[in-house]
């Protein structure tokens, strides 16, 4: 069944696209985490909650905030996310938490696919998820297993992607899949758009 | 009639036993794995663990790997029981080269890390080990140990990794996308969980109790397992040891690490399963449950299962009584034991219960029961949320 | 003994990142579960590392937390009766 990329979002380089479009750029913002505070406000998100998560689920509330704009949103909406580095990040920070005092609410964080989780609590999605781990963004994988999970399973819609969070650097690219949309849904099409953006913000 | 993906291997190494069949006689002597940690050095040595009372030495002398590996505890307990499922599935080179594997891990080379980490500047030896935090690392050192040269994927959904890791092989052979591929897990214990897992205050001080009133949280385990499954139209005459009929994932969607109340995620993931397997709530004669032991889990999981079976729960036990909570390979090790059960007619007990919870007053199997089962009901839940629940069948011909 | 509940307040919000809060939105009798602050179960654990971080006070059974995490005029009586700090 051929399946349309409805729309897709990538987070990089501080600037958030939608669709190739810019919708916010924070040149200013003096890092990434000050990046994401920016991103939270310039897009009203409104969600207390966000300032207690880790960076990688702070990418992903704000990557789904711009992808689910003005959209409805099926709660059977399935997540596919992959990124190469898991919860590295939040893993350093527990292990030198473990010196002293461990905080729980690092530990928490210390899984990928948190971040799924957190998306779904905010968006209400009971559907299913699935976190892989892979060196590189592998469309061929992601476009594979999303296709058999939306031909087999009456899902109608999946937000598939990469999702990565490490040494303070981002890259998100994630895309609302669904039978609607102008975009092919293919591992070529992925490729094509991941590294359209990839190579103008490496100029 | 759906006919379900053919498992046709398997093969466990957990606290109760190095293979399959020290596992099973465990498991119907109630002999559980339950220590205090010896081989994982912690300060928390207080905190009873389902602990491999092997060094990473002694593993690796198993294996007889030169002393220059650089394979961590997961990758080494990974190989130990793929090469079992593989030789049990009778899979030769020749096979090898196109078969699948997928794999998941939640801590990978966590426990490199933490012994190496202030060793990584100083020491050229120890280096090696720098990759090995990658949990994709550890999913291809074991591909490559065994030669699996097929499709390779890590998976990571916390507790549920390896359940998921089961469904999606067996989604990509009904999708016709691979015909032969090698699922499950593997996780050792570290010091990074066992903090973390006691930092949130749900490791109990004694052997875990699951669904008693009386729980104190749960043990951490180390383990790995994995089933080989394949294709109808590559299986000929070969033994199918049971067959993987329904699978469900759901997302509770209601706090990053507790169950919801009600357990909306485990409900909705059974039924799914269900649904799937073509069966109702009465064709379900086991559930080995996903019973930590923690108030919340246990709780949850028994008001989703009130839901799905309501006056006629079935017989019911959680196998983490004897291996502790393997976390990533949970899901894996728990789907032998369930296949173990339709094998044997043998349910498993949840030995250590004296007193349900006064919220649901539901009682496991307590004594190892002798029963026909045809369809057993395996649930894996984790933090994030993701809820997998599998159904195993017998091999109908 | 004001101070006290003010430098706890500051506390609580840098400890569990409530960075929409000031200390003039916490009030002292207030019960910091439920619905008031959004707090959750992990928050309930980081109260538990805040009194050991920066009042040397060492709570091993969580469920006291319950008891103790009922307000700020609460959590500042408990603190003055046991601080080693």
């Amino acid at each position: 069944m051929p399946y349309k990329i409805t729309c897709f979002v990538q987070i990089k380089d501080q600037r958030i696209l939608l669709d190739k479009r810019e919708v916010i750029s924070l040149e200013s913002a003096r890092d990434s985490n000050d990046f994401l505070k920016e991103a939270y406000k310039a897009l009203n998100i409104s969600y207390p909650k966000f300032h207690k998560m880790d960076g990688l689920s702070k990418l992903g509330i704000v990557a789904t905030e711009v992808l689910f704009s003005n959209k409805y949103i099926s709660p059977e909406t399935a997540l596919v996310f992959s990124n190469a580095s898991s919860s590295l990040e939040t893993d350093r920070e527990h292990q030198k938490a473990m010196q002293g005092i461990i905080s729980p609410a690092i530990f928490v964080y210390t899984l990928p696919n948190i971040v799924m989780g957190e998306i779904s609590i905010k968006h209400k999605l009971q559907s299913e998820n699935v976190f892989f781990i892979s060196e590189n963004f592998n469309p061929a994988l992601i476009v594979d297993y999303t296709n058999v999970l939306l031909d087999n399973s009456g899902i109608p819609a999946a937000v598939c992607g990469w999702i990565e969070w490490k040494n303070a650097e981002y890259d998100v690219f994630l895309c609302l899949v669904s039978r609607e949309g102008d975009l092919v849904f293919s591992a070529e099409k992925l490729d094509e758009l991941y590294h359209f953006e990839n190579e103008r913000s490496a100029n | 009639m759906e006919k379900g993906v053919a498992i046709t291997g398997m093969g466990i190494i957990s606290s109760i036993g190095n293979n399959v069949e020290e596992n099973y006689q465990s498991l119907a002597t109630s002999r559980h794995g339950i220590t205090q940690p010896e081989i994982l050095k912690t300060q928390h040595s207080h905190l009873p663990v389902g602990e491999i009372k092997k060094t990473n030495q002694e593993l690796a002398e198993i294996l007889r790997l030169p002393t220059s590996h650089s394979f961590t505890r997961a990758s080494l307990l990974g190989i130990i029981a793929a090469n079992e499922a593989i030789s049990n599935a009778g899979l030769t080179a020749e096979f090898l080269n196109e078969t699948g594997f997928i794999s998941s891990t939640s801590v990978g080379g966590m426990d490199m890390t933490e012994n190496f980490f202030r060793d990584f500047q100083g020491s050229k030896e120890n280096r090696r080990f720098i990759r090995a935090q990658h949990p994709g690392f550890t999913t291809t050192q074991i591909a490559d140990q065994l030669k699996l040269g097929g499709y390779t994927a890590t998976i990571s959904t916390a507790c549920s990794s390896s359940a998921n890791a089961i469904m999606l092989g067996a989604r990509l052979i009904k999708a016709g996308k691979l015909k032969r591929v090698v699922v499950g897990g593997t996780d050792c214990l570290t010091k990074f969980t066992l903090n973390g897992f006691n930092s949130l205050k749900i490791l109990s001080e004694e052997i875990c109790k699951p669904f008693d009133q009386l729980r104190s949280g749960l043990n951490l385990g180390e383990g790995a397992a994995f089933l080989v499954l394949e294709a109808e139209d590559i299986l000929g005459e070969k033994k199918v040891l049971g067959r993987l009929l329904g699978y469900g994932n759901a997302n509770d969607a209601f706090h990053q690490t507790a169950s919801s109340e009600t357990g909306e995620g485990a409900f909705l993931a059974i039924q799914k399963a269900l649904d799937l397997a073509g069966l109702s709530a009465e064709n379900i004669d086991y559930i080995n449950a996903h019973g930590t032991a923690t108030l919340n889990n246990d709780l949850s999981e028994s008001r989703a299962i009130l839901r799905i079976f309501e006056e006629k729960v079935p017989a019911f036990s959680s196998t983490k009584v004897f291996t502790g909570h393997t976390l990533a390979a949970a899901g894996a090790i728990e789907a032998v034991y369930s296949i173990l059960g339709l094998q044997t007619g043998e349910i498993f007990p949840n030995f250590n219960f004296q007193t349900p919870m006064g919220e649901t007053g539901l009682r496991p199997v307590v004594k190892l029961e002798k029963k026909e089962i045809f369809n057993v009901l395996s649930n894996s839940f984790g933090f994030g949320g993701n809820c997998s629940s599998l159904i195993f069948s017998r091999d109908e011909k | 003994m004001s101070d006290l509940r003010t430098e706890l307040k500051q506390s609580i919000i840098e400890q569990l990142n409530l960075e929409e809060l000031g200390v003039n939105d916490i009030a002292n009798d207030e019960p910091l579960f439920g619905d008031g602050l959004g707090l959750d179960s992990i928050d309930a654990l980081e109260l538990i590392v805040l009194l050991e971080k920066e009042y040397g006070i060492k709570l091993d059974d969580p469920q006291k937390g319950k008891e103790i995490f009922v307000s700020i005029d609460k959590m500042a009586e408990y603190i003055e009766a046991h601080r080693s700090i």
